[in-house]
């Protein structure tokens, strides 16, 4: 009995320190963001400033670049993006998993054959018609290439599956036609796997650098990790207070909606994980 | 066999329809582009230029002699080398210990998720902050316990080193929460039927069931922080830039160079098919692993 | 439409190797209600999938009201379906999902917007019909309160009961059900019983239940069709087909506990000879011909000159007990029900005489024989019979 206890005390004290680690950087990051720049510096590490510096640091960050624009981009891309991934992979999802048609499995392999490709494969090509196109430095170059979500594809049709024929059987007995059974039945049973896809797609795209940086040199579209980098190389990472400011900045709307959705994101990764 | 079903064809039709807009996509953003690159790798194109020469391996052969490349590839396969079997450790031990407690598994979870969760590439100017050779918490920590200190990311032999910590970093949470549904998939009566047996010692437990049982799982995350580790460019555009003397020069940050900015097109073409065919290596070789141990189901 | 009857001419159907149906013909008439009875597997499922529209007929015609529909689609059909696993919206409350299919059917595409469809002309009086005829069907099964609840807020019963509403709301030409009180317990698959089949009096419909429970088939329907392996054994209404089974499969699969089936003789003067002992039962046929002898649990009764059974069970069931016997020279055990208090008086490894008061008689193959009792029976055993 007490060696249980006492291995659950050891197990719990493990985990902490993990835990501490894994959250140091955030700690740093927000404390960072509140200290003026003689206290960044000093030998000691201290987890609150003795002087203040907070809102002098977050209003550089918001003045110094436009940070508050870098949100809006982020916001309007990444909504644009999910609703065009919605829009797509949810019809795709329901033909590939409920539905009888010849080039079903031809259309399954293909998403299958995507799904192996990394995001960076189609960078060049991309470019080379963005260019052409003359779509660089537009919103549209930041979002088309995502428009189109294998993952989410997969994921919904992994969830349509799981949904009883009888219901779709029903329903037709009823009088829907199959797109009316798309967005009348399935897409209100898929609403929390919706949730979970959403999340993800969000975060992905809240995220991403490689191919933003790619598209985009104008300072009006850029996107919050690109407005990062870019302060990072104006101030040349020596205003550490106002830099974490914004790196603060950027990053909570991802903590807050990671920690409101925490159970349907985890349900999200591991759903077309390992099962 | 013919469809006699009432109503098929309109149900094929509908099919197709519902398809298509995504079936288009696909083809537009992800499969032609990638058939594109292989294509462009074989010729000789620059971005702007008019004509579009067909020099069959030349791209390839340049690459087996540019020491960049090398170096990149190196670089790229010993951070994957580090941060696979650090990723995966962590993140079993942490999946196994989160698992046998009872309480606050909630809270673990997310401290462990939040990195995978939060933006790369502010987190890594923290990190930049971290490494700082005087204030930097690594080596306050490092100075504290009488280990040997450096500037981390300024320092050819540990720059790697510091962005797989990174990395490592990163991806924990999420090796963590696959090994964690791995986990809670095995079936309670097997540990209960080995306790049955004689045998209900942890170390037994792990090695007769859940080592076992998780095979699959451990197949599938290995292959995915592979995959993920891989796709290394954040960190190192942002803090080293592939310095310092090419330390940190890695694939995709080699393709980005020669593709965007000096809008080599061809050439950058042909190391993201490098890029891809290690990808695809990963999971083929996952796949076979998963196949040939299916009978776990 | 209006009630209407069914028409199944010779279905066949096959995935890839297995023949499901094989040449199924089955006719329910306007106002019948026709179980069809077999163990799973049997292709009765997939029969009302075919009859619904849902999965197509390699061969023969469906048709409803004398019309065939074979090419339409099931929302073209006019029929209604009760799942098993009720197969109700999840998302939707009660009220919208019995309301769905009135929605499909009587308002236009343009009616059927959300918000905008309010302002649509029309509409409105269209709508209150809708209503109208929902909480009409509501209030006989109790559903009145339950209205804006959600399925999973619901018990099992209640959750049955919006299926059958869902069905009934659209006054189909039939209703087709698919084991639909099999997720329920006993004590409420006994009153969902009583409650279908008092629907199908009030609406006098056509209905086609699927079921692999006899007791449900025995009890509530006018006719039964049993299938086996693809093909339909026997129709016939319950007492019928409990009495007269044109087969030994059929004579098997109804009946509980099962008829016991006895390997026999026809001997020189065409009487059954049985476990060593000459029947007074007479069948035409050639001497020494083998045949198989059903006997029901309950016409076996213990009185002098019967079947000399040895003892080895009584398994009691309150009112009646079974008695698990063996008769020499056969393998089977033999079953026969008798009241408790003749049980009482019995101990196993005793023998008891055993005599049949009526006997069926199969060809080996499986087919029905005439049977008759011998009116030269001896006088012991023609009192035995009386």
């Amino acid at each position: 009995m007490v060696d249980r206890l006492l291995g659950t005390l050891l197990r719990h004290l493990v985990l902490l320190a993990g835990a501490a680690l894994m959250l140091t950087p955030f700690v740093i990051m927000v404390s960072l963001s509140l200290k003026p720049p003689g206290e960044i510096f000093a030998p000691e590490f201290r987890l609150l400033p003795e002087q203040w510096h907070a809102v002098e640091n977050y209003r550089e960050a918001f003045t110094r670049v436009p940070l508050a624009r870098f949100l809006i981009n982020g916001l309007i891309v990444t909504a644009s993006i999910f609703a065009a991934q919605a829009a797509t992979a949810l019809p795709i999802a329901y033909a590939l998993a409920k539905l009888r048609w010849r080039g079903r499995q031809a259309a399954f392999a293909l998403v299958l054959l995507a799904l192996l490709i990394p995001p960076q494969v189609p960078a060049i090509p991309l470019y080379i018609a963005m260019w052409k196109l003359d779509l660089l430095n537009t919103y549209a170059a930041i979002i088309l290439p995502s428009t189109i979500s294998v993952f989410g594809i997969f994921l919904m049709r992994q969830f349509f599956r799981t949904v009883p024929d009888d219901l779709i059987a029903a329903a037709r007995m009823d009088g829907l036609g199959e797109f009316a059974i798309v967005w009348r039945i399935m897409l209100p049973t898929a609403l929390p796997a919706l949730a979970a896809f959403g999340c993800l797609s969000f975060i992905w795209n809240w995220n991403e650098f490689f191919w933003p940086l790619i598209a985009v040199q104008e300072e009006r579209l850029m996107t919050p990790p690109l407005g990062i980098a870019f302060f990072n190389n104006a101030e040349a990472g020596t205003n550490w207070g106002p830099l974490m400011a914004a790196a603060t900045v950027t990053t909570a709307p991802l903590a807050l909606a990671f920690l409101l959705a925490s159970r349907a994101f985890v349900r999200g990764v591991t759903m077309t994980g390992v099962k | 066999m013919a469809e006699t079903r009432p109503g098929a064809r309109a149900e094929a039709l509908a099919a197709w329809a519902l398809s298509l807009p995504a079936l288009i996509l696909l083809w537009a953003m992800l499969l032609g582009p990638a058939v594109a690159v292989l294509l462009l790798s074989f010729t000789g194109w620059s971005l702007g230029e008019a004509e579009m020469e067909w020099i069959g391996a030349g791209n390839y052969a340049q690459l087996a002699a540019d020491p960049v490349f090398w170096t990149s590839l190196r670089n790229t396969l010993i951070y994957v080398g580090v941060c696979v079997p650090a990723t995966v450790g962590l993140g079993l031990a942490a999946a196994l210990l989160v698992e046998s407690v009872g309480r606050g598994r909630g809270f673990y979870r997310a401290a462990y998720f939040l990195p995978v969760a939060s933006t790369l590439l502010a987190m890594a100017l923290v990190w930049e902050f971290m490494f700082h050779p005087t204030v930097g918490f690594v080596n306050q920590a490092f100075g504290a316990l009488g280990l040997p200190v450096t500037d981390w990311l300024n320092n050819p032999d540990v720059a790697l080193l510091a962005l797989a910590v990174i990395g490592v970093w990163q991806n924990l949470g999420l090796a963590m929460v696959l090994f964690v549904a791995g986990l809670q998939g095995i079936p309670r009566d097997l540990y209960e039927a080995l306790a049955m047996d004689g045998a209900d010692g942890p170390w037994e437990r792990f090695r007769r069931v859940t080592w076992p049982m998780l095979g699959p799982a451990l197949v599938f995350v290995v292959s995915i922080i592979a995959i993920r580790s891989f796709q290394v460019f954040d960190t190192v555009a942002v803090l080293t830039e592939g310095g310092p003397s090419k330390s940190t020069e890695v694939l995709l940050y080699t393709m980005v160079q020669e593709g965007f900015t000096f809008l080599r097109s061809a050439y950058g073409a042909a190391i993201t098919v490098v890029f891809l065919v290690f990808t695809l290596a990963i999971t083929m070789a996952q796949t076979i692993l998963l196949d040939r141990r299916a009978h776990y189901g | 439409m209006a009630v209407a009857s069914v028409d199944l001419i010779g279905i066949g159907k096959r995935f890839g190797a297995t023949e499901v149906l094989q040449d199924v013909t089955l006719r329910a008439a306007d106002g019948e209600f026709l179980a069809i009875l077999g163990a799973s597997g049997c292709g009765k499922s997939t029969l009302l999938r075919i009859l619904a529209g849902l999965e197509g007929a390699d061969r023969g015609q469906v048709r409803l009201g004398g019309e065939e529909v074979g090419h339409l689609r099931p929302k073209a059909r006019d029929l209604a379906m009760v799942f098993q696993s009720y197969a109700l919206y999840p998302y939707m409350t009660v009220r919208q999902n019995i309301t769905l299919p009135l929605q499909m059917r009587r308002l236009s595409a343009l009616q059927r917007l959300p918000l905008l469809g309010r302002l649509a002309p029309g509409g409105r009086a269209l709508r209150a019909g809708i209503t109208a005829d929902v909480d009409a069907v509501a209030g006989p099964l109790q559903l009145s309160a339950l209205m804006e609840r959600r399925p999973a807020q619901l018990s099992g019963g209640q959750r049955q009961r919006v299926a059958l509403g869902r069905a009934m709301v659209r006054q189909p030409a039939a209703f087709l059900m698919d084991e639909p009180l099999s997720n329920l317990d006993a004590k409420l698959r006994v009153e969902a019983r009583a409650e279908i089949v008092a629907m199908q009096r009030r609406l006098s419909a056509t209905i086609l239940y699927v079921t692999h429970d006899q007791v449900e088939a025995m009890t509530m329907a006018d006719r039964v069709a049993v299938m086996q392996a693809g093909r339909v054994l026997q129709v016939a209404p319950p007492q019928h087909l409990y009495d007269e089974p044109a087969s030994i499969d059929v004579a098997r699969f109804v009946g509980s506990p099962p008829m016991n089936i006895i390997p026999a003789l026809l001997d020189e003067t065409g009487m059954v000879e049985l476990a060593g002992h000459v029947l007074p039962w007479h069948a035409q046929g050639r001497a020494g011909a083998r045949v198989m002898a059903g006997i029901r649990p309950e016409s076996l009764v213990p009185r002098p000159g019967g079947l000399p059974a040895t003892l080895k069970r009584v398994e009691r069931l309150g009112a009646e007990a079974v008695l698990h016997c063996a008769l020499p020279g056969v393998e089977d055990t033999v079953l026969a029900r008798v009241e408790t208090a003749i049980a009482n008086g019995l101990s196993p490894g005793g023998t008891i005489p055993l005599m049949p008061r009526r006997v069926l008689l199969f060809q080996e193959a499986g087919l029905r024989m005439e049977c008759r009792p011998h009116p030269a029976a001896t006088p012991a055993m023609e009192g035995a019979l009386g």
